[in-house]
């Protein structure tokens, strides 16, 4: 099967040092990282009354349904989407092939803005991305789970 | 494929239910999120038609205890059963890391269960997945209507591969839980194996 998805704290802290600097430079409302799974990586901004692990599950489906369709027509993939609403918007970016980059932001602030900080800040988590995925794969970075136990399985569902 | 953050300490593995049009997937994740308590469960989402079929996939995120430090989350989707939806399916089937095959066990259903059983088959292999390497469970559904096909009948067609299997009757929830349980032993099991 695949690689498996990893995340540490080092990393962790980096992106989110990303993702908090874009969100203040780019005047957003919140800005989060998903991998193209589903899952939620990071998020920052006005979170509070945000569903966020719904979000992280449709933005994934969005961009795998638009990648579909890229495919259709015979482009690699659409590595830019934007969604207009009447007081936010929607910009979805996929970053190093495999996470997807998202900003919520309104009048505040604007598409030409976004775009260009985006951009670096893109950038920046390509490179933390590419250093993540040399860790994973080097030898020697077992799982936690190596050594759960058949009981420690059980136990998950004794409700 | 699983995620596991070491930074927030958890660990999340993504389930699909497969099988043919109205076999009763999104049924089973109802039945599922009627039951769990609200600290366990966020939001499900279904992106339906307007007749309630699937037409993308529904989204169930569940979190359980802890193991070793991390906590568990699994991430429930559905595919669209519908024959014509298959681009929808390959989409959903991505980093899967558990696959429940639902089969409607009417007996007019059969052929639709051994086509969406291949159709599995297939689409996992475009990805490089091999069903017979991928935590793998199927239930037998609709137990409770006069019609149905017996049990090792199904098998033979089914479950070659000798797979934990359950009978269930999804809207009473009869199997459901049963069902879920096993798959995600076998993916935390799997896990281990290449951790
Ligand atoms: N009698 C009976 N009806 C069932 C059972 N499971 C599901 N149903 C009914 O079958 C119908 C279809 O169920 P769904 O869960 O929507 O089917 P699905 O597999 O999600 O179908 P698609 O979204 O088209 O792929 C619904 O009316 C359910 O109530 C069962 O065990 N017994
Ligand atoms: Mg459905």
């Amino acid at each position: 099967m695949n690689a498996q998805m990893v995340m540490y704290e080092d990393e962790f802290n980096q992106i989110t040092q990303v993702c908090e600097r874009l969100t203040r430079e780019a005047s957003a409302k919140v800005v989060f990282l998903v991998d193209k799974n589903g899952q939620l990586i990071a998020s920052c901004g006005q979170t509070e009354n945000l569903d966020t692990t719904s979000l992280a599950s449709l933005t994934a489906g969005n961009i795998a349904a638009t990648g579909g369709l890229a495919k259709l027509i015979g482009e690699k993939e659409f590595s830019i989407l934007f969604h207009e609403g009447e007081r936010d918007n929607l910009h979805i970016t996929i970053v190093g092939g495999r996470v997807i980059l998202v900003v919520i932001f309104d009048s505040r602030s604007s598409l030409g803005l976004v775009r260009l900080r985006v951009k670096k800040a893109g950038e920046e988590l390509g490179r933390i991305f590419d250093g993540l995925l040399k860790k994973v794969e080097a030898p020697g970075a077992g799982s936690p789970f190596a050594e759960i136990t058949d009981e420690d399985i059980d136990n998950l569902f004794s409700e | 494929m699983s995620f596991i953050n070491y930074s927030s300490r958890e660990i999340s593995c993504k389930i699909v239910y497969y099988g043919p049009g109205l076999c009763g997937k999104t049924t089973n994740l109802q039945y599922i999120y009627a039951k769990t308590n609200p600290e366990a469960k966020g939001k499900m989402i279904s992106l339906a038609t307007e007749t309630d079929r699937t037409l993308f996939f529904d989204f169930l995120p569940l979190s359980l205890a802890e193991i070793r430090g991390f906590k568990t989350r699994f991430h429930l989707y559905t595919v669209p059963g519908q024959v014509f939806y298959d681009a929808s399916r390959k989409l959903i089937l991505k980093g899967v890391d558990g696959v429940v095959f639902v089969a409607d066990s009417q007996i007019e259903r059969m052929e639709a269960n051994l086509e969406s059983f291949d159709n599995l088959r297939t689409n996992l292999a475009e990805q490089g997945y091999d069903l017979a390497k991928v935590p793998f469970v199927v239930q037998y559904n609709k137990r409770d209507l006069p019609n149905v096909v017996p049990v090792d009948e199904l098998r033979r067609a089914l479950n070659i591969q000798g797979v934990p299997e359950y009978q269930a009757v999804a809207p009473t929830g009869v199997g459901v839980f049963d069902t879920l349980k096993a798959v995600a032993k076998l993916v935390l099991t799997e896990l281990r194996k290449t951790g």
